[in-house]
C-alpha cells in the first residue's frame, strides 16, 4: 500500500531525470561549453574589435561604424573584395569541373584504381605551407621549372614573370589553389558517384540513352545534393584562403592578389590596426552566409529525396 | 515482337566459365522462364540477351538478327530489374516517359503512350509521385510500365518479384501473366522460385551450373523430369529421393539401403542389379492398412491437405495427403505407393531411367 502511494508521488528531481528533454540538454552541455569557449567567444571578440579602434598594445574604444566607413572609401579594400570574389569564382569553377572529371574517370574500371584513388589525395594531405613553398619554386622568376621547360622547347625566349605581373600572379595563385583543392572535390564526388546504383545506368542504356545522356539525366541530377555540399565547402575554403597567398605573394604585386583574409591579417597584425583588420574579417561574413544560404535553399532541397507521403 | 535464339552461348568471367554452352529457342510471343538455383548463370544469360554483358562465344539472335555486337539500346528490348531501377529523381510519369523523351517524341505522343500504360497497371493516380513515395508493389508496376511504354520486341524480367512479400508476389504473378496474355510480347523471365516458373511460364528452362538441364512446358517438366536435378528442383514439396538397388532378377523390386522394398511399375533391362535413386512425389502415396510401415515424424495440417514427414526404414519421406490424418508423431501408419508414378534415376549420372 505505502509502496504504491510513494510510487505515485515522484520527486521533482525524479521528474526531471525522467524527462528526455532535460537529459538531452544535460548531455549537450559539454559540447555547448566547448563551442561557446572556442567558437562563439573568438567570433564575438572579432565582431566587437571591428567596432573599436584597438591597435596592438592599446585597448581601443567603441567607435561605431567608423572602421567600415573608412573601408568603404578604401580602394585597396575594394580591390581585395574583388580579388576574393574573382579568386573564389574562378578557382571553384575549375575545381568543380576538373574534380568532377577526375571523379568520373576514377569511377570507371581502371587498372590500379585504388592506387590512383590514394595518390589523388596527396595534394590535399600535404600541409598547405609546404605545397605553397613548392609552388613558390615552380613560379620562381629565374628558376621556374615551367619557364625552363618551355624555353628548352623553344616556345618562349625569356622566363615567365609568374608572380611579378598582376594578372600572371592572379592566375598563378588560382592554379595553385585549384591543384590543392581538386582532391577534396574529386574524392567527395567519387563517393557520391558510387552511391548511384549501376542498375540505373543499365536501365537508362536500355531505354536508349547515350553516354552523354546518361550523364546528363541520371548522374548529374543524382549528384546534385552532394555537389551542393561539396561546392559549399569548397567555396568557403577558397573564400577564406590565407596560407597559399601569404607564402606565394603576400598579397603583391601592388595588392593584385590580396584577398580579404590576407588584407585583414596584414592590417591587423603587422600593421597593428587590430580594429580595422577585424572589420575586414567581419566584412567576409555576409559573403560566406550568402553562399551557405544559396546552397541550402537553392541546391540541396530536392523533393525526390524527402520520401514519405507527398 | 520477335523470336529469340541462343546458339551455343558461352560466357567466362576471366578464366572462370559461367555459361558453358547454352542453346534455347524462344518462339515469337512465348513466355519463357529461366529457373535455377543461385549462381546457375540464369541472370547472366538474361543480361547477355539485354546487352549488359558481352558474349564470350556463340550467338544470340533477336528476331532472326544476330545481336552479339549491338549496344543495349539498339536491341529494342525492355527490362524490369530486380531492384526496379526506377530513376529516383523523376516522377512516375517521367520514369515511364524517359525512353520516349530520349527519342525526342512530342508531348502528345508521350501522353498517348504513357496514359494507357498507366491505366493498364492502375498507376493513373500516382503519375506525379516520386518512386520513394510508392510501395514495393507500386514500384514494381512502374518498372513494368516503363517497359510497356517502350513497346519492345522482347520483355526481360530479372527476378522481379523477389523483393515483394509473399501475398503481393502471388498477386503480381497473376498480373504479369495477364499482362502477357494481353500484350503477347515475347518475354524472358528469370527466377529462382520454381512456383513462379510453374505458374507463369509457357516454357521453362531449368538451368544448373551454367548448363541447361531441361526445357519444356511446366507440367512436362513435372511429369517427365530428365534427370535428378530437374526432378528435385521442380515441385513443392520436393520429390523424395531414396537410394537403393534394383533386384538383379526381378526388375520390379527396389530395395532401399535400409532393406525396405518399394514397388516399381517398369524398369529397363539394363537397370537390373544396379544402384539407383528411387524418386517418389509426395502426392503419389496414400495411407492404407497393410501398406509399407512408416513412422510419423512431423505432421503439418494445412486444412485442405495434410503434409507428413515419415521415416520409412531409415529414410525420411515426405507425403501430401488430401485427407485429415489423426496419427500422432511416433505412431506407425501404412503407406501405399502408386508404383506407376515412381521414377528411377541413375545414381552416378543422375539420368532418368524410368
Amino acid at each position: 500500500m505505502t509502496m504504491t502511494t510513494t510510487a505515485k508521488q515522484p520527486s521533482a528531481f525524479g521528474n526531471i531525470a525522467r524527462s528526455n528533454t532535460a537529459v538531452g540538454l544535460f548531455f549537450m552541455l559539454p559540447a555547448a561549453v566547448f563551442l561557446l569557449c572556442f567558437l562563439t567567444y573568438p567570433l564575438g571578440l572579432g565582431v566587437w574589435l571591428g567596432f573599436t579602434d584597438t591597435t596592438i598594445g592599446r585597448d581601443g574604444i567603441f567607435i561605431g561604424l567608423e572602421n567600415y566607413q573608412a573601408l568603404a572609401r578604401d580602394s585597396v579594400f575594394w580591390m581585395a573584395v574583388y580579388n576574393t570574389i574573382f579568386y573564389t569564382l574562378i578557382a571553384s569553377i575549375l575545381k568543380f569541373g576538373l574534380g568532377l572529371w577526375l571523379a568520373l574517370i576514377l569511377n570507371e574500371h581502371l587498372p590500379f584504381k585504388s592506387f590512383f584513388r590514394a595518390i589523388i589525395l596527396l595534394p590535399w594531405v600535404v600541409p598547405t605551407v609546404l605545397s605553397a613553398l613548392a609552388f613558390w619554386w615552380i613560379y620562381d622568376a629565374q628558376f621556374s621549372i615551367i619557364s625552363w621547360s618551355l624555353m628548352k622547347l623553344g616556345w618562349i625566349h625569356s622566363p615567365i614573370n609568374f608572380l611579378g605581373d598582376p594578372n600572371n600572379a592572379r592566375a598563378s595563385v588560382i592554379a595553385a589553389n585549384v591543384w590543392r583543392g581538386i582532391p577534396f572535390v574529386a574524392i567527395s564526388l567519387l563517393a557520391g558517384l558510387q552511391t548511384i546504383p549501376q542498375s540505373l545506368h543499365e536501365a537508362a542504356s536500355l531505354d536508349g540513352a547515350t553516354g552523354w545522356q546518361r550523364f546528363r539525366f541520371i548522374t548529374l541530377p543524382m549528384l546534385t545534393p552532394i555537389i551542393a555540399v561539396v561546392m559549399t565547402f569548397s567555396v568557403l575554403f577558397t573564400f577564406t584562403d590565407f596560407q597559399l597567398i601569404y607564402v606565394l605573394t603576400k598579397g603583391g604585386p601592388v595588392n593584385a592578389t590580396h584577398l580579404m583574409a590576407t588584407l585583414s591579417f596584414q592590417r591587423g597584425i603587422p600593421g597593428g590596426q587590430l580594429g580595422e583588420g577585424a572589420a575586414i574579417a567581419v566584412a567576409m561574413i555576409p559573403f560566406l552566409l550568402a553562399s551557405i544560404l544559396f546552397s541550402f535553399f537553392g541546391l540541396q532541397r530536392r523533393k525526390w529525396q524527402q520520401g514519405g507521403q507527398d | 515482337m520477335a523470336s529469340v535464339e541462343f546458339a551455343n552461348v558461352r560466357k567466362s568471367f576471366g578464366t572462370h566459365p559461367v555459361i558453358k554452352g547454352v542453346d534455347i529457342e524462344i518462339a515469337d510471343g512465348e513466355f519463357v522462364i529461366l529457373v535455377g538455383p543461385s549462381g546457375c548463370g540464369k541472370s547472366t544469360l538474361l543480361r547477355m540477351l539485354a546487352g549488359l554483358e558481352n558474349i564470350s562465344a556463340g550467338e544470340i539472335k533477336i528476331g532472326g538478327k544476330v545481336v552479339n555486337n549491338l549496344a543495349p539500346k539498339e536491341r529494342d528490348i525492355a527490362m524490369v530489374f530486380q531492384n526496379y531501377a526506377l530513376y529516383p529523381h523523376m516522377t512516375v510519369a517521367d520514369n515511364m516517359a524517359f525512353s520516349l523523351k530520349l527519342k525526342g517524341a512530342p508531348k502528345s505522343e508521350v501522353d498517348k503512350r504513357v496514359k494507357p500504360a498507366a491505366e493498364i497497371l492502375g498507376l493513373s493516380p500516382l503519375l506525379d509521385r516520386f518512386p520513394r513515395q510508392l510501395s514495393g508493389g507500386q514500384r514494381q508496376r512502374v518498372a513494368m510500365g516503363r517497359a510497356i511504354v517502350r513497346d519492345p520486341q522482347v520483355f526481360l524480367f530479372d527476378e522481379p518479384l523477389s523483393n515483394l512479400d509473399a501475398k503481393l508476389r502471388v498477386a503480381m504473378r497473376a498480373e504479369i501473366k495477364e499482362l502477357h496474355q494481353r500484350l503477347k510480347t515475347t518475354t524472358v523471365y528469370v527466377t529462382h522460385d520454381q512456383i513462379e516458373a510453374m505458374t507463369m511460364a509457357d516454357k521453362i528452362v531449368v538451368m544448373h551450373d551454367g548448363l541447361v538441364e531441361q526445357i519444356g512446358a511446366p507440367l512436362e517438366l513435372y511429369d517427365e523430369p530428365a534427370n535428378l536435378f530437374v526432378a528435385s528442383f521442380i515441385g513443392s514439396p520436393a520429390m523424395n529421393m531414396i537410394k537403393g538397388k534394383l533386384d538383379p532378377n526381378d526388375g520390379l523390386k527396389f530395395t532401399t539401403e535400409k532393406g525396405v522394398v518399394l514397388p516399381v511399375a517398369k524398369a529397363p533391362q539394363s537397370a537390373k542389379g544396379r544402384t539407383l535413386i528411387y524418386g517418389l512425389r509426395p502426392e503419389h502415396m496414400t495411407i492404407a492398412d497393410g501398406g509399407i510401415p512408416a513412422e510419423v515424424v512431423v505432421i503439418e495440417p494445412t486444412g485442405s491437405e495434410t503434409q507428413m514427414i515419415m521415416r520409412v526404414g531409415g529414410d525420411l519421406v515426405t507425403g501430401v495427403f488430401h485427407q485429415r490424418i489423426s496419427a500422432k508423431p511416433g505412431e506407425t501408419v501404412g503407406l501405399s505407393i502408386h508404383a506407376e508414378a515412381t521414377y528411377l534415376f541413375d545414381a552416378e549420372t543422375g539420368k532418368r531411367l524410368a
